[in-house]
């Protein structure tokens, strides 16, 4: 017998029960406050931080106005230049000098303050970890409340990789002690642009 | 094998009183953060009870979800592995990692491969491990366990992590500011990412409808294991497996604020395919699980998500560091988990608890823990397992507690007792409560006579 198989029928032979049925889970939603007030408060609370207003300001100056000393800008959306053209076939460590990343986020989340990026978005996942900084555009009318409608986007089914970006990786492993930039991007800024 | 000595191990821990104090401190914090989470948000209690169902609905279907995250699995192009226990396990990683000539692992946090005792079992045959959360890779470079499975080195404070950095990665010895520490390991770290051949990470959940499964992070450090190597693999205990995508609405709303206090993790990341030209090999491992699902009073603890929050409201966890259950998994829910891998060696755990109910009452899928350890301690007292002077003790306690008139002559001399014996005769090596702490002023009067004078005769 295959391993695969002895596992399987010993978990046949000793599941509970009488078999339980499976709930249905309500969306919870709530109109307590604009979203992107929520947003903005949650995220800012995780460490994220959020670009001036552009007013009319082009985005490459605005990414350049956010980091000065950057060397290596690299954007995975084509609404920023940068100094770095990133297209899908690109080796991840060949990211491993940038500066700064930027990418358009498909939606945010009100109630953890959280951006929804994909290999679709990213270009090249590494690119939201390996830079330094990472600058996300977000389109303040695709903000859902919270993560019960998150997760009714059905990109989660079709996504190879997903993941929800709340703020810059941190790490409180030594005494408490709240440190940004463990491993991944040291900050992380979200500029409010309509698409 | 002796079974661990759960008391003797903790009057080491604290021994040490700064250490002691920070850790009650520090975890207690965890635990006043969780609250204010779980306040804010109105259907807590609802999640809770959703959580708790959905898990029961899973285990007592769990063969045809773990065929069916299999299925979908392969279909999005992963490749499964089925390991019966930790041995298989290890065997299969490393033929993964041998085939595809790796000679270093980058990993993020994984309890399984902790219970597995992979590194040791990868690093005799020359490969490289590297832990790549920062609280594991101190332990792993202290040649530790991890003490908690949420914070892995919260029982060391800042000098001890910059004593083990500057012997091990060549950091400044005595510089003990911890930005300058974590930094130190970033740097020491980031070369590892690039080089190495294979990634691995484990998983938080996996879902059947789409083959998928979440790892969340706060450090980023599964996603670039994850998604910098060519190679990627993911270690999945069979109990993980959920049955759709909208239920992880429900486990990552909870998870966190019930871990850490905060609304999420910094990366809650979805693998559902291998990234074009790599691969994404899932290692499915029972290791026990299966058996377990059989006990009729343990199998809930299969319901676990590994956030923590029982650990950090433990009053005996708090103050006695989780090396000392000399277990892969400590606190309330080590206790219920760790007999049933072996019930010899950890005898003892189930009495490292004051039966408060405070764990059942924080855990976010309402596993009944502390109804599971006394009933771990009846198993214990079946078997013959009690250390002759608890037996003794719990005899005697039986005996008085079941005779009314006995009991109330007890209580009464016990008042007595204390409210005129001197010191010593309290606060001695026969007495452990009165250890580390003071003995509360006994009530001047009990219940019983307080109630026959005030409202017996209502």
């Amino acid at each position: 017998m295959t391993s695969r198989d002895a596992i399987l029928a010993a978990v046949r032979a000793n599941q509970p029960t009488p078999a339980t049925p499976v709930p249905a889970v309500p969306l919870f939603e709530r109109t307590a406050r604009p979203l992107l007030e929520a947003f903005r408060e949650t995220l800012t609370s995780m460490g994220g931080k959020f670009a001036p207003p552009l007013d009319g300001a082009d985005l490459d100056a605005l990414v350049r106005s956010l980091f000065p000393e950057a060397v290596v800008i690299c954007s995975a959306t084509p609404e920023v230049r940068g100094t770095r053209t990133l297209d899908a076939g690109v080796e991840p460590t060949a990211l491993a000098d940038v500066d700064v990343g930027v990418v358009r986020a498909a939606f945010g989340v009100a109630e953890t303050g959280s951006v929804w990026l994909s290999e679709e978005e990213l270009k090249v996942n590494a690119l939201a970890y390996l830079a330094q900084h990472l600058v996300v555009l977000l389109d303040p009318t695709r903000i859902v409340g919270n993560l019960h409608q998150a997760y009714g986007d059905p990109r989660f089914k079709t996504a190879r990789y997903a993941v929800l970006v709340t703020g810059p990786s941190a790490t409180a492993d030594i005494e408490g002690v709240l440190i940004h930039g463990a491993q991944g991007v040291r900050s992380l800024t979200v500029a409010l642009v309509p698409l | 094998m002796k079974p661990v000595d759960h008391a003797e191990a903790s009057s080491h821990f604290i021994e040490a009183t700064a250490h002691l104090e920070f850790h009650d401190r520090r975890l207690w914090d965890l635990r006043l953060k969780r609250d204010r989470q779980a306040h804010g948000i109105p259907e807590w209690e609802e999640l809770r009870n959703l959580a708790s169902a959905i898990k029961e609905h899973t285990l007592s279907h769990l063969a045809d979800y773990l065929e069916e995250f299999e299925a979908r699995a392969k279909s999005n192009g992963a490749q499964v592995h089925w390991a019966r226990d930790a041995g298989e396990h290890n065997q299969i990683v490393y033929d993964i990692l041998s085939a595809h000539g790796a000679k270093t692992l980058v990993k993020s946090k994984s309890m399984l491969t902790e219970e597995c005792d992979m590194r040791a079992f990868l690093q005799t045959r020359n490969v490289a491990v590297i832990e790549t959360d920062l609280g594991e890779r101190i332990q792993q470079l202290d040649d530790e366990p991890p003490s908690h499975i949420v914070v892995p080195a919260v029982h060391k404070l800042r000098g001890d992590v910059s004593a083990v950095f500057a012997r091990t990665i060549g950091s400044e010895p005595g510089n003990n500011d911890v930005h300058y520490l974590a930094e130190a390991m970033r740097r020491n770290t980031r070369p590892y990412f690039l080089a190495a051949e294979a990634g691995m990470t484990g998983a938080n959940f996996a879902v059947a409808e789409s083959g998928s499964f979440v790892v969340c992070t706060n450090e980023g450090n599964a996603d670039l294991s994850a998604n910098v190597p060519k190679l990627h693999i993911a270690c999945i205990g069979i109990e993980k497996v959920i049955p759709k995508i909208e239920h992880l609405a429900l486990f990552i709303r909870l998870l966190s604020r019930s871990a850490l206090g905060s609304p999420i993790t910094q990366y809650t990341s979805h693998f559902r395919a291998p990234r074009p030209g790599t691969e994404l090999h899932i290692v499915l491992v029972d290791n026990g699980r299966s058996q377990r699902l059989g006990m009729k009073d343990f199998w809930y603890s299969l319901k676990c998500i590994r956030c923590g929050a029982c650990m950090n409201t433990c009053p005996v966890y708090r103050r006695s560091g989780g090396l000392s259950y000399g277990a892969t998994y400590s606190g309330p829910i080590g206790i219920i988990i760790d007999p049933a891998f072996d019930i010899r060696k950890y005898s003892n755990l189930p009495y490292a608890s004051t039966l408060n109910g405070s764990c059942t009452n924080v855990c976010p899928v309402k596993i009944n823990i502390h109804e599971q350890i006394y009933k771990w301690r009846q198993v214990m007292a079946a078997r013959n397992q009690l250390p002759l002077v608890k037996k003794e003790a719990i005899r005697i306690i039986g005996k008085v507690m079941s005779e009314p008139r006995l009991y109330r002559a007890a209580i009464s001399a016990a008042g007595l007792a204390f409210e005129h014996l001197p010191r010593f005769a309290i606060y001695n090596w026969l007495n452990p409560w009165g250890r580390q702490r003071e003995v509360p002023e006994p009530p001047k009067q009990s219940f019983r006579s307080w109630y026959l004078e005030n409202r017996a005769h209502q």
